[in-house]
């Protein structure tokens, strides 16, 4: 299949590849994050982003500004766009813009739990939910008490479903066994989003599996550097990690014996193109690996965009926006904060 | 070169002659020269700030309050959009307020309707669920009618205590409880009444039927009527539910359910005397409500209505402000920081016009020290600036569509607008549409006035800015379509009897033998005998493209006639060498030729096949042309024609080389050799396209693409 893609792709997909790569351009710039990265308070932030694509979404609001307004509205554009996707997209296409929002909506279905447990008022963690993640039984989420009522209530009828096979007990919810249940729901769901893009072939395939294990990978890591210290077995670590990606199989092996940051680091650094992560960081760090990972993240997606006739570039481009729409909360609230050294410590330039 | 060189000068064609000036403002005097300026909309300010992010520039916070003023005017009139309030009434005059009195003004309107809207918003929520309350009532009333019990006492009590609570407390109780736990006696079965979305109805069965593993009963009926959410304030579609369970388990399950689905509920009582008291009271209310709400809306629209007559005023006024300060943004503080210094380019004619207003500015501001306005050397290139009226305007925007001529180049405009037209009407032709186009145009131009001051669509507003290219693409269809002798697509005999008739009165052989000639030639355009005539698409194609062809040639040499024109202006000789003479010696040497055998053929009636010449021109020069031969020297001239072009090529070729190594501008050659392909491609085009109108027009290297009528932002 590889190479005949062109031969047939723009007759169902041409037109959104289009579109998406319009909206590629506007994205901020890094002189768009100079400029911005120089604002003295949140007008001067709203100001600079009126004169770029985020300016119809921003120019009606009152002046008194809080990142919270700055930062739903930039979601909101990104919604819209996506929206407009999903509606014109055609099979395959519209399967796979759907697999993209899974993750958000396993994020929404912890967020709510964990703030039921919680005992937290169900409206206010509905803000709180990723737009793209939203279902319409989400809100009775809250009258769950165990896994398998979750199930049985509420996800079933959910994309969801397929990934609960793995983890349905009867056990009471608590934070331990949600945030096992977010990772095994998570891994199912990353393995299965690479089936789909095996299965759809050529370019896609072929990009998206790149950036899946990338992904994959990352969450290896952060599920190892999390749990240390924690009361999870290595057998348990061991089986939250994705059965696929360059770590798979002997890399997970090391990960899960790994009892401090530095083990991690040696673990990883036996693969190439992770050495150059880790050679950012000095030993003993954990803080900036994150923005390590972002930034080796937002290179990949970038250069998806350099292949035509494939469906990675969607993905790319939805999750550039994530990011950038994280660059635009990092910055407002070092703005906000008036922390401006702080600026540049977690804001990943992208082009 | 002798004839050229003796031609008039071409002025009318080239854009104004500008200068590049620097003015030094007083800082109390800059706001109001730059308004006058921006009245006048003769002078385009350069940029001096372009290293400079918006928030740090000089009046920056002047712009912040003009983009928090045309908020707040965005609001005001969406506000008015949504009341519906007429506010077209033009204002009486009104006298001239400052810009000062102008924000704290807004700032005020806004405030009031803010507060004026959240009072009604309260209001009409609860208007909203009474509503709703009402019609959950008269409708869950009519589903527990047919399932009805006889009631105990203890519940009766229950209900009664409640229901005077209610009468205590007002209706307001009723909304905040929200909920109230019907119970048809005996078997503990009890039940929630309340309203939900249609399009969550079906979702939230099957959630209740989950929830309480099938142990309850769902009864619904569509609202009927489309109601207004309480919360959102839109109209939608809702059904009315009842849904029956027993336990108190299920019951917090089925309220949560209720709360996460977006469903209200209401309490609803099971006998019918409470149910009619209750939708008394809550018909009574709800009138009440109705007459605090009317006279609440009243008193908005009023405001609005207020507002609304000097909206359009006021968003004029922010939005010069907003450009005034703009531009000022673009200036400099000189070192004393006294002054303002601005540079930028007006045409020379203007001069005067500028120093006048400029006057008139200091004059105004009641400033010390005058405006000092004088002319610079210019670093860049100025921009091209072309004077155009209501008339001229569109066919320049249609040429500037293509690319915008260089400052003093040939402006292409000046012939399109004959041209271009023209052209239209030789593919259009048919004077029956001619006047329908025409009529549109007429249409338009008459309401002219009106239609200006109107906002219009996108489709209207291309058709109105276009009014008078319509009206001279009509006027040139008619004619065309009149020697096409089509009137939709029918021919007339206007201009006398046709020149071909029957060889007999029967007419029977006329498919056949064909007409012969009885009279002299029809007077004007095509013979309207052609009509429907066996030979009438071999003649009619013959025709047109042959006339096309004429067309598209000499369309093409007037094109490079203006290059030639404007190579001389600017005195580069090697243009005229080496582009314009190739060019013309290539055209005309081959569809030059070709329009020539067109002509004779044309007047001499010869039955000569010219695309035998033109192929064989080149397969066999030197064979006999023998019946082809029109003109006595033509094997000849064809010989040279085809050297010609042949050295041309070879010349070409070598100067497209030589002058990469020469001193010479390097942009030019891209453009020379554009010029010839385009020539050549552009000719199977010309019969039908009138594209090669603006292909003629030297367009490679348009640097600058603003002029002053854009770039001063008015």
């Amino acid at each position: 299949m590889y190479g005949w893609e062109m031969l047939s792709f723009n007759i169902h997909d041409g037109f959104l590849e289009a579109i998406v790569r319009g909206n590629r351009s506007g994205l901020l710039t890094a002189s768009d994050y100079n400029n911005l990265c120089q604002c003295e308070n949140l007008d001067d932030v709203k100001m600079h982003l009126t004169a770029t694509e985020y300016g119809p979404y921003l120019q009606n609001e009152p002046s008194p500004l809080h990142t919270t307004t700055i930062v739903e509205k930039c979601t909101l554009k990104l919604v819209d766009e996506y929206k407009h996707m999903l509606c014109q997209a055609t099979e395959p296409l519209s399967t796979f813009l759907q697999y993209i929002t899974y993750g958000h909506m396993i994020d929404n279905v912890v967020l709510i739990v964990t703030g039921t447990l919680h005992e937290r008022d169900v409206n206010e963690l509905l803000e709180k939910c990723h737009p793209l993640g939203m279902f319409d039984s989400i809100a009775s989420l809250a009258v769950a008490q165990n896994m398998r009522e979750l199930y049985r209530l509420v996800l079933v009828d959910t994309p969801l479903a397929p990934y609960f096979s793995e983890c349905i007990t009867s056990e009471d919810l608590d934070d331990m066994n949600i945030e096992i249940m977010r990772n095994t729901l998570y891994k199912a769901y990353l393995e299965d989003f690479y089936k789909f893009c095996q299965k759809l072939g050529g370019a896609t395939a072929e990009i998206m599996c790149d950036l899946l294990s990338f992904e994959a990978d990352r969450r290896a890591v952060n599920i190892t550097i999390n749990s240390i210290g924690t009361e999870l077995t290595r057998d348990d670590r061991r089986k939250l990690y994705s059965n696929f990606g360059l770590l798979y199989p002997y890399g997970h092996e090391e990960l899960a014996v790994c009892e401090d940051v530095d083990q991690v680091r040696g673990a990883m650094e036996k693969y190439p193109p992770y050495q150059s992560i880790f050679a950012k960081i000095s030993y003993g760090e954990s803080q900036m690996l994150d923005k390590a990972f972002y930034e080796e993240e937002v290179r990949r997606l970038c250069l998806s965009f350099e292949q035509q006739f494939h469906y990675a570039v969607f993905f790319a481009y939805i999750r550039l926006r994530e990011q950038e729409i994280r660059n635009l909360m990092w910055i407002s609230e070092c703005v906000a904060q008036n922390q401006k050294n702080r600026v540049h410590d977690s804001v990943v330039f992208m082009f | 070169m002798g004839v050229f060189d003796r031609l008039p000068p071409v002025d009318h064609l080239r854009s104004e002659k500008m200068c590049f000036v620097q003015l030094i403002m007083p800082a109390e005097s800059a706001r109001l020269a730059v308004t006058y300026l921006g009245e006048l909309g003769l002078l385009q300010f350069k940029d001096l700030n372009e290293d400079k992010s918006p928030f740090q520039r000089i009046f920056v916070n002047q712009v912040k309050r003009c983009t928090e003023m045309s908020r707040k005017l965005r609001f005001f009139s969406d506000q008015i959009n949504k009341a519906g309030v007429n506010s077209s009434v033009r204002p009486v005059l009104q006298p001239d307020i400052d810009w000062e009195e102008l924000e704290a003004k807004l700032g005020e309107h806004e405030h009031d309707l803010l507060e004026m809207n959240t009072n009604s918003e309260k209001l009409l929520q609860t208007y909203n669920e009474l509503l709703e309350f009402k019609l959950v009532l008269s409708k869950a009333g009519g589903i527990l009618a047919s399932s009805h019990d006889p009631v105990a006492p203890a519940d009766r009590e229950l209900d009664e205590h409640i229901y005077n609570k209610e009468v205590d407390d007002g209706i307001a109780y009723l909304l905040e409880e929200g909920v109230h736990l019907g119970a048809t006696k005996n078997s503990g079965v009890k039940f929630v009444s309340g309203i939900i979305l249609k399009s969550k109805a079906l979702a939230f069965e099957r959630m209740l039927f989950r929830a309480t593993r099938g142990n309850m009963f769902f009864n619904h009926a569509p609202a009927g009527e489309p109601v207004t959410d309480p919360i959102s304030g839109e109209e939608v579609e809702k059904t009315v539910f009842v849904v029956f369970f027993s336990g108190d388990q299920a019951k917090s399950k089925i309220l949560k359910i209720c709360d996460s689905f977006g469903a209200t509920c209401y309490p609803v009582p099971e006998e019918m005397v409470k149910q009619r008291h209750i939708f008394h009271e809550v018909s009574l209310r709800l009138s009440d409500l109705e007459v605090t709400l009317n006279a609440g809306i009243q008193h908005r629209n009023k405001a609005l209505e207020s507002v609304g007559s000097q909206l359009w005023r006021w968003t004029i006024m922010v939005k010069k402000e907003k450009a005034v300060y703009d531009t000022l943004n673009m200036l400099n503080f000189d070192v004393t920081k006294k002054c303002l210094v601005g540079e930028g380019w007006c045409p020379i004619f203007a001069i005067s016009q500028i120093k006048d207003v400029l006057q008139c500015a200091t004059l105004r501001s009641n400033s010390q020290a005058g405006i000092i306005f004088h002319e610079m050397d210019p670093i860049d290139s100025p921009p091209t600036y072309f004077r155009t009226d209501k008339f001229t305007n569109a066919f320049q925007e249609i040429v500037d569509a293509y690319g915008i001529a260089r400052y003093e180049e040939v402006n292409p405009a000046v012939y399109s607008v004959i041209t271009f037209p023209f052209l239209f009407a030789v593919m259009f032709g048919d004077w029956g549409h001619g006047i329908c186009l025409l009529l549109g145009a007429f249409v338009l131009i008459l309401r002219e006035k009106k239609l200006s001051s109107q906002k219009l669509g996108s489709f209207m507003e291309m058709a109105f800015g276009g009014r008078y290219v319509i009206l001279l693409m009509a006027l040139f269809s008619i004619y065309c379509g009149l020697i096409y002798n089509e009137f939709f697509s029918v021919p007339f005999h206007i201009f006398g009897k046709s020149a071909y008739e029957c060889r007999e009165k029967a007419c029977s052989d006329a498919h056949t033998a064909g007409l012969i000639k009885v009279r002299d030639p029809y007077p004007f355009g095509v013979d309207p005998s052609w009509r429907g005539s066996r030979s009438e698409l071999p003649f009619l194609n013959s025709l047109k493209m042959k006339m096309s062809i004429l067309m598209g040639v000499s369309q093409m040499n007037l094109g490079i006639v203006l290059s030639y024109f404007d190579a001389k202006f600017h005195g580069n000789a090697l243009d005229i060498r080496y582009q314009f003479m190739p060019q013309m010696i290539f055209l005309n040497s081959l569809f030059g030729y070709l329009s020539l055998l067109i002509l004779i053929k044309w007047c001499t009636g010869s039955q000569a096949d010219l695309y035998h010449v033109m192929i064989y021109m080149f397969l066999d020069p030197a064979g006999d042309l023998g019946e082809n031969q029109l003109f006595w020297g033509q094997k000849e001239l064809q010989v040279s024609n085809l050297l010609n072009n042949k050295n041309n090529m070879l010349h070409y070729l070598l100067c497209l080389l030589a002058n990469n190594y020469s001193p010479f501008p390097l942009s030019d050659t891209p453009v020379a050799y554009g010029h010839c392909s385009c020539s050549m491609d552009a000719l199977p085009k010309a019969f039908y396209l009138e594209e090669t109108s603006q292909g003629e027009v030297p367009r490679a290297h348009l640097s600058l693409p603003w002029d002053v009528r854009n770039g001063s932002r008015f």
